[in-house]
């Protein structure tokens, strides 16, 4: 493996030789894949921009399905050319493929980290070279770069707004992700800015709360189990933090009978959360949509390829990261999807009818016929 | 529960370790002497028990009972009473009982494979991600494929998905282990490829989908709203595996004094007997104190026309479905690995290797069986899995495989071979689960569970290791 990569590389830097000593007024940008198997060459004339994005794992579905597709269309659309290029999850192959990336013309990086930490310097380069970067969906700790992302903390929010609607008065559990990730406590930070003042009124009791290693559904479920016994059920509403434990935390209910009694929250748009919020044992479920965070990504990098500065991007937020660093940011507002609002994932093509509305009975929402 | 039945029948062992190494054979006859040998190293534990007389020591020596695994309960129920203080009494109550014994079937199914794993001196890294590669595979089975043929809720559903799952089980386990024996290839490295391989294939499977919710049918496995046996059955299992445990003492008895060996003493066999039974009859009733939750219980009074009492009905839940299925593995496995020559074979590649091939002992065939078995066990604790929590995951099972080779190895299985049994592995699994389940009633974050559970581990099999070589 290690040396069909290296082999690779080569290859690639070989056809870029050729392609920069040819004398076609066209450039060939080739970029090279970690797998092997995904070789996108892209033509494209010696003055038009060109946007590079450094994915660090492209066989993940989301990054082809979702977000590429949007980056491509939001940058045809303003005349730049993309090329791109696969880490396989490797750090090392990262930092290579944003020297190449570099190294074929690219006028603005959109880097996917695979470590937010181990890329600083690649990106400092970029920098220092005056290629603007933007860092897409995970932060990357450098204040020089662009960082576009859903706002973490907001769905937080989002998720403690419904269920306190749900439920304004009674015990709460809270249900986070795993310690190990900075999202968690991005998203329980939220939670908490909803319901402090609940918890102050004495209206809410946070009765339970703990991380879930790995996000692991199985984990939630036991962690839920214990709590529902230590209370002897006397709880009225969960606060999960993504769809995956949601699910844990509702299979765990239903052994007591309280799947749809409780209200409980999650994120992600998941399939199988979707359905359950279509069959009541979900309240909610925020809704990070990536082709709208693709989109905006390649609208931000044609316009800092073409030489607009940070500060004049629309919708531009100062962020401050957790080392202190302020930042240039775009943070999108992710979507709230409950029982009333369905009908948004499906019109969408997030998720076919059938998977929706899988054993919902007729009629008991809105969407399922 | 599953624990507390099969500990009761390792007394009863000590009996067949005589017999064989007497040379006169039991049930065995045609026994090789290699087997004979493989069980003294099976038994390890209770030559051990056997070394040393006190007034104590001697009641214990002659009952013939595993100090071992008597330590070992000792110490389940000294964790189990600081928790129950710690967290202020809900520890030992019915529910949260009930609760621990379905939370340890996953591991406690796949750690009675993986004893027999180690004995034969390999590992198996790969059972999590096998569990999650064969736990997809039924979800899509039962979820996106049988449907369409059997129409949804048809019983076919969850047998076909349960054997396909199985076989499967059986192909990936039986793949390693071939590689293994055959190849030559370290099973530590086998499976190591097998735990990215098998959590690839999850993943490939359903491109990282989750799938849910399970076929109706299927969910009975899981032990949620509708998986337990009820209170009739649960007596019924109780009184029959108490019955069991009488019958079994009486034959080994007579068989004992058929092939004129002296019998334990008879204050000995009705102790064992009363205090096995006494052991089972209350699990059963601690089990069936555990009422069905108040909403489950409107909802089956509605469904069976039942009026709604002023008090509320209380109708004891009983066993759950997945602990059924973990005792009877276990039952299966102690009978495997004690009572078969497949499990004769394994303990005798797991003493001396080279012996056992030279004995005539197809080695490597056994080997490649041991892994096959696993895999079974493996689709078995996935079926739980998936069941149990309503859906499957790429995710499913991850750290699985520690928590299964930490309750062998709690569970006394040296990981040098030859040593290890399957009453051990259940209440190695039972220690796992306590520890963790007890820390989230008492609250404490997962980081914290972590090092606890870590520091316990290594603690367990250094005061194993200290003890070993004090009686040795």
């Amino acid at each position: 493996m290690k040396r069909s990569i290296k082999l690779l590389v080569l290859l690639a830097v070989f056809a870029m030789i050729v392609a920069a000593c040819s004398s076609d007024s066209d450039d060939t940008t080739t970029t090279a894949a970690a797998g092997g198997d995904e070789t996108t060459t892209t033509a494209a004339t010696a003055d038009e921009l060109i946007v590079g994005v450094s994915w660090n794992n492209y066989n993940e579905e989301r990054w082809a399905k979702w977000d590429e597709p949007d980056i491509k269309a939001a940058l045809a659309e303003a005349g730049a050319s993309y090329i791109s290029s696969d880490a396989g999850s490797s750090v090392d192959q990262q930092i290579a493929d944003v020297e190449n990336l570099i190294a074929q013309g690219a006028d603005a990086l959109i880097i996917l980290a695979q470590d937010g930490t181990a890329i600083k310097p690649a990106v400092q380069s970029a920098i220092d070279q005056g290629i603007p970067v933007i860092a897409y969906d995970r932060l990357i700790e450098d204040p020089g770069a662009f960082y576009i992302t859903f706002d973490n903390v907001e769905v937080g929010r989002m998720q403690a707004r419904a269920i306190l609607e749900a439920v304004p008065v009674g015990n709460y559990v809270m249900i986070k992700g795993n310690a190990a990730d900075a999202n968690a406590d991005f998203l329980r930070g939220g939670q908490q800015e909803v319901l402090q003042a609940a918890i102050d009124a004495g209206d809410v009791v946070i009765v339970g709360e703990s991380y879930t290693d790995n996000w692991a559904p199985e984990v939630a479920q036991t962690n839920m189990e214990q709590f529902l016994t230590e209370l002897n059920n006397d709880v009225q509403a969960v606060v999960a933090s993504n769809d995956g434990t949601a699910g844990g935390v509702v299979a765990a209910l239903a052994a007591q009978g309280l799947d749809g009694v409780v209200p409980v929250s999650g994120q992600d748009g998941d399939g199988a959360a979707l359905n359950r919020v279509a069959l009541g044992t979900q309240t909610v479920s925020v809704w990070k949509d990536a082709r709208l965070l693709g989109r905006v990504a390649g609208e931000v990098a044609a316009l800092l390829a073409a030489g607009t500065s940070m500060e004049d991007v629309p919708q531009m937020v100062k962020f401050t990261t957790p080392e202190g660093n302020e930042m240039f940011s775009i943070l999108l507002s992710p979507q709230p999807i409950s029982a009333d609002n369905l009908d948004l994932v499906v019109t969408a093509g997030w998720i076919t009818l059938d998977d929706l509305c899988k054993d919902v009975e007729a009629g008991s929402v809105a969407v399922c016929p | 529960m599953g624990a507390v039945l099969s500990c009761l029948t390792w007394p009863l062992q000590p009996i067949n370790v005589r017999l064989a190494l007497t040379d006169v054979p039991d049930t065995d006859r045609e026994e090789s002497p290699v087997d004979r040998g493989s069980d003294a190293d099976a038994t390890e534990p209770v030559s051990i028990a056997t070394g040393r007389s006190r007034p104590l020591g001697s009641i214990i020596r002659s009952a013939e009972i595993d100090t071992r695994l008597l330590g070992m309960i000792g110490a389940l129920i000294v964790l189990w009473i600081g928790f129950n203080i710690m967290s202020g009494g809900t520890f030992l109550t019915a529910r949260n009982l009930w609760n621990l014994t379905v939370q340890t079937s996953v591991v406690a199914v796949m750690a009675t494979g993986m004893v027999l794993i180690i004995v034969t001196r390999n590992i198996d890294l790969s059972v999590g991600s096998m569990l999650a590669a064969v736990g997809m595979a039924m979800a899509l089975l039962q979820t996106e494929i049988l449907p369409d043929i059997f129409g949804i809720g048809h019983p076919a559903i969850w047998i076909l998905s349960l054997a396909a799952g199985i076989a499967l089980g059986a192909a990936i386990g039986g793949l390693q282990g071939a590689v293994v024996a055959y190849v030559g290839v370290p099973s530590f490295i086998v499976t190591l490829g097998g735990l990215l391989v098998w959590r690839g294939l999850a993943w490939w499977m359903a491109s990282g989908r989750t799938i849910a919710p399970m076929d109706k049918t299927f969910q009975i496995l899981g032990g949620g709203a509708r998986g337990t046996i009820g209170g009739t059955w649960t007596w019924i299992v109780g009184i029959a595996a108490c019955v069991g445990i009488v019958a079994l003492l009486a034959v080994r008895r007579r068989q004992r004094i058929k092939f004129g060996f002296e019998p334990r003493p008879m204050w000995a066999e009705i102790g064992i007997g009363a205090v096995a039974c006494a052991v089972v009859l209350g699990a059963t009733t601690v089990i069936n104190s555990y009422p069905m939750p108040e909403r489950l219980a409107m909802r089956y009074a509605e469904e069976n026309g039942i009026a709604w009492p002023p008090g509320g009905l209380s109708i004891p839940l009983g066993l759950a479905t997945p602990v059924l299925v973990a005792i009877v593995a276990a039952l299966v496995m102690q009978f495997v690995a004690t009572r078969t020559r497949y499990g004769r074979y394994v303990y005798a590649i797991g003493g001396n290797p080279e012996a056992a091939e030279l004995a005539g002992v197809k080695t490597r065939w056994t080997i490649v069986k041991t892994f096959m078995l696993m895999g079974i066990l493996v689709a078995v604790a996935a079926s739980i899995q998936i069941a149990r929590l309503n859906a499957a995951t790429s995710g499913m099972g991850q750290l699985a495989e520690l928590y299964v080779i930490a309750a062998a190895v709690i569970g006394g299985t040296s990981l040098s071979g030859g040593v290890g049994t399957i009453p051990g592995a259940i209440l190695g699994a039972l220690v796992m689960q306590s520890l963790v389940s007890g820390m989230v009633l008492m609250g404490v974050d997962a980081p914290l569970q972590d090092i606890v559970v870590g520091v316990v581990l290594v603690a367990a099999v250094a005061l194993d290791s200290f003890y070993r070589r004090k009686v040795t």
